[in-house]
């Protein structure tokens, strides 16, 4: 079942993840070890994106949970399904069952509703489990969490433990606002996504904006390479990067020099917060296109 | 969690362990050179466990892995758990493997090396020499009214706290008189911390049902909702910054906040200490540091010997370029604790004390000279401060700092 490293590079190309030199070993040794894998970076380097390529890469099922503060175990686990509990209790009552027999049968699997994790160990075949954001958490759900890292299984009390069928292939993203627990990162393999270089950014844009010319695509890489390179307070990503290309290439330009006002207009797409484009101004936007293009 | 992993036995058990996995043919001095890069990366900062080491054994021998080119990023992978290792794995993986510059670069320079100190010998140590040596201040010696000398023998009594809470710290010169006022900077400070979560027990009311619950509750009732049950909205608790001056106009403050400093960190669950005069240092994972004496001492040599003026500006600049996403949420209270002596200009602390205050709850400035008579907030660092200043307030004793618990309970 454990696929080849080469061939989990291969397949990740296949499913349009431009993938940094490493990642690919990481993916791989996920699988060969069964354990998780925590992904950090900046903001927008493209550590979701690597979920969805893995799943994409397995053929499997992307599970996805967004973590976020006051993220609780009703949300993340499991859930009863009130309404048809208070109906079955009615129902039940009026046959003349006893208090007993109704509560073993209302905390049934019947009246689970399944949340994002206890649908990834309820699945036969091995679905990839997003866990993103995990730093939004608190630690009390982290600490929840290293259950499920360890063991494969979850706990829901009126029903005892469920064990995973199949082992789910998890990654973790952090940005990095909040300190993780030691044992949470002691769980995971590790992998820290950097910003893409030049000519990653550039294949990027080029499998990602079809049509796009590739000398186009290489100015707009090395040109967000020089933003980010200014002091700012929210350092563009590989989406901004994107969304930057795409409509450049929606006015049909082709070369960056050509219309210097244009780029600084359109420039809205990677810096977003008012410092920021107070910052590159047009000057600095037509220094930063003499040095790339 | 660090201790622990410390603390495993070096290089033997480790071979061992090896073995008996299913590493057949992982040949005796590849084991040993593993257990070797094990050994290379924990001093130089690495937690590394039994697990990991045994995985990469597993690594090794997988067929699938043998080829160099894929050896370092698998192993990097498992053995890195930080940003700061991910960074520094490279140079200590070519320099074990590749034998560059091998024993000179093994302990990288920097690096936060596991304690040697035996820790019978701190256990020992009393309170350290930076905190006894006090700057001078001759005029104010201890024949002042409110400090007198003869308080040996009773330092523990209730009177005699009270004295010391009132005394201005700039007076308390006598060693025992330091030592009982420290004493009671770090006990204040865990009194705060559990004064606060009290008072958030007592506030919790329900506010939304608990249907979980509810319908547990009410099966015998036959499913009618007769007793229902509700949810309390969980109240985060406050996490507290402080940002502490170090400069040499406020050494005669500085080892007792140093104090307090510790006591904050170790009592408040989210707390982050900075320390700064020219330049500023986070000093958290210095603070957390279990041994009082140590930490204190650690931290008061990295306060220590400054000159050079203050730069508040410029120090809280980096603080929000660099520190503040990390460590302030909404629930953040800043405590800023300074002189206002600032020697960079006021129209740059002016623009980072505004980026500050629209990040964080609330900035409590701390301001010894409060406590003088006739202070008037004239430096004009505390000028361009004072705007964007929530609670502007003494702590020139310790009394000062115990009226503050009231104000930090109600954010």
């Amino acid at each position: 079942m454990t696929l080849k490293r080469e061939e989990i590079a291969d397949k990740l190309a296949a499913a349009g993840y431009v993938a940094d030199r490493d990642i690919a070993t990481a993916l791989w040794l996920m699988d060969f070890l069964k354990r998780p894998l925590l992904l950090e970076g900046e903001a927008g380097v493209g550590k979701t994106e690597v979920g969805k390529a893995l799943a994409a890469v397995h053929g499997a099922e992307l599970i996805r949970l967004q973590c976020y503060e006051g993220l609780d175990q009703n949300a993340a686990l499991y859930e009863w399904n009130y309404q048809r509990q208070l109906l079955a209790i009615k129902a039940r009552e009026n046959i003349g069952e006893n208090a007993d027999a109704i509560e073993e049968h209302i905390f049934s699997e019947k009246y689970l509703l399944e949340r994002p994790l206890l649908a990834a160990v309820r699945r036969d075949k091995p679905p990839v489990l997003l866990i993103d954001e995990v730093d939004r958490a608190d630690e009390e759900f982290e600490a929840f969490l290293l259950e499920l890292l360890s063991d494969f299984q979850v706990s829901v009390p009126e029903l005892g433990t469920i064990k995973a069928t199949a082992i789910p292939r998890v990654v973790l993203t952090s940005n990095a606002t909040r300190e993780l627990s030691d044992a949470l990162r002691r769980r995971c393999l590790y992998h820290y996504i950097d910003f893409p270089d030049v000519d990653r950014e550039a294949k990027i844009i080029f499998t990602r904006v079809p049509g796009i010319d590739a000398t186009l695509a290489l100015q707009i890489a090395r040109m967000v390479a020089a933003v980010r390179k200014e002091d700012l307070r929210k350092v563009p990503g590989v989406a901004e990067t994107l969304d930057w290309a795409a409509t450049l290439f929606g006015l049909e330009m082709h070369d960056l020099r050509q219309e210097p006002e244009a780029i600084y207009e359109t420039m809205i797409c990677l810096l977003k917060t008012q410092e920021d484009r107070a910052r590159v101004t047009r000057e600095v936007s037509a220094r930063l296109l003499g040095k790339v293009a | 969690m660090t201790g622990s992993l410390q603390e495993v036995p070096r290089g033997d058990p480790e071979r061992r362990l090896l073995k008996g996995e299913r590493s057949e043919s992982l040949g005796e001095p590849a084991r040993r050179r593993l257990a070797g890069f094990g050994r290379t990366l924990r001093d130089n900062g690495f937690h590394i466990g039994l697990a990991e080491t045994r995985d990469a054994a597993t690594v090794l021998t997988s067929p699938a892995a043998i080829q160099p080119a894929s050896l370092k990023p698998a192993l990097r992978a498992l053995f890195c758990a930080t940003h700061s290792d991910w960074e520094r794995f490279d140079e200590i993986f070519d320099a074990f493997w590749l034998g560059r510059n091998m024993r000179q670069r093994q302990i990288l320079s920097g690096m936060p090396s596991a304690p040697h100190a035996p820790a019978r010998r701190l256990a020992e140590a009393h309170v350290p020499q930076q905190l006894l040596e006090l700057p001078d201040h001759t005029e104010q010696r201890t024949d002042s009214a409110e400090t007198p000398v003869d308080g040996r023998g009773h330092r523990e009594g209730a009177s005699r706290t009270e004295l010391l809470t009132a005394t201005d710290l700039r007076h308390i010169v006598d060693p025992d008189e330091i030592a009982a006022t420290h004493a009671l900077a770090s006990r204040l400070a865990r009194i705060m911390r559990v004064r606060l979560v009290r008072r958030e027990q007592i506030r919790k009311r329900g506010r939304r049902l608990d249907l979980r619950r509810t319908i547990h509750r009410n099966i015998s009732h036959g499913g009618t909702l007769v007793d229902l049950a509700w949810r309390r909205r969980k109240i985060k608790p406050l996490r507290l910054v402080v940002l502490l001056d170090a400069s040499g106009s406020m050494s005669l403050y500085t080892a007792f906040f140093v104090r307090f400093l510790h006591g904050v960190v170790d009592a408040f669950r989210e707390a982050e200490a900075f320390v700064f005069h020219t330049r500023l240092a986070h000093v958290s994972p210095s603070l957390r540091d279990r041994d009082v004496t140590r930490a204190v001492e650690k931290l008061s040599l990295m306060a220590q010997g400054i000159g050079g003026g203050t730069r508040i500006g410029d120090s809280l600049a980096t603080f929000n370029r660099w520190h503040a996403r990390r460590v302030i949420n909404s629930r953040t209270a800043v405590m800023i604790v300074s002189d206002g002596y600032d020697t960079g200009a006021p129209s740059q602390l002016s623009v980072e004390m505004r980026r500050l205050r629209r990040r964080c709850k609330k900035i409590i400035w701390l301001n010894p000279l409060i406590g003088w008579r006739d202070y008037a907030p004239q430096a004009r660092g505390m000028q361009a401060a004072l705007p964007y200043i929530d609670l502007f307030a003494p702590a020139h004793n310790l009394a000062s700092l115990a009226a503050l618990e009231p104000y930090l309970a109600r954010i």
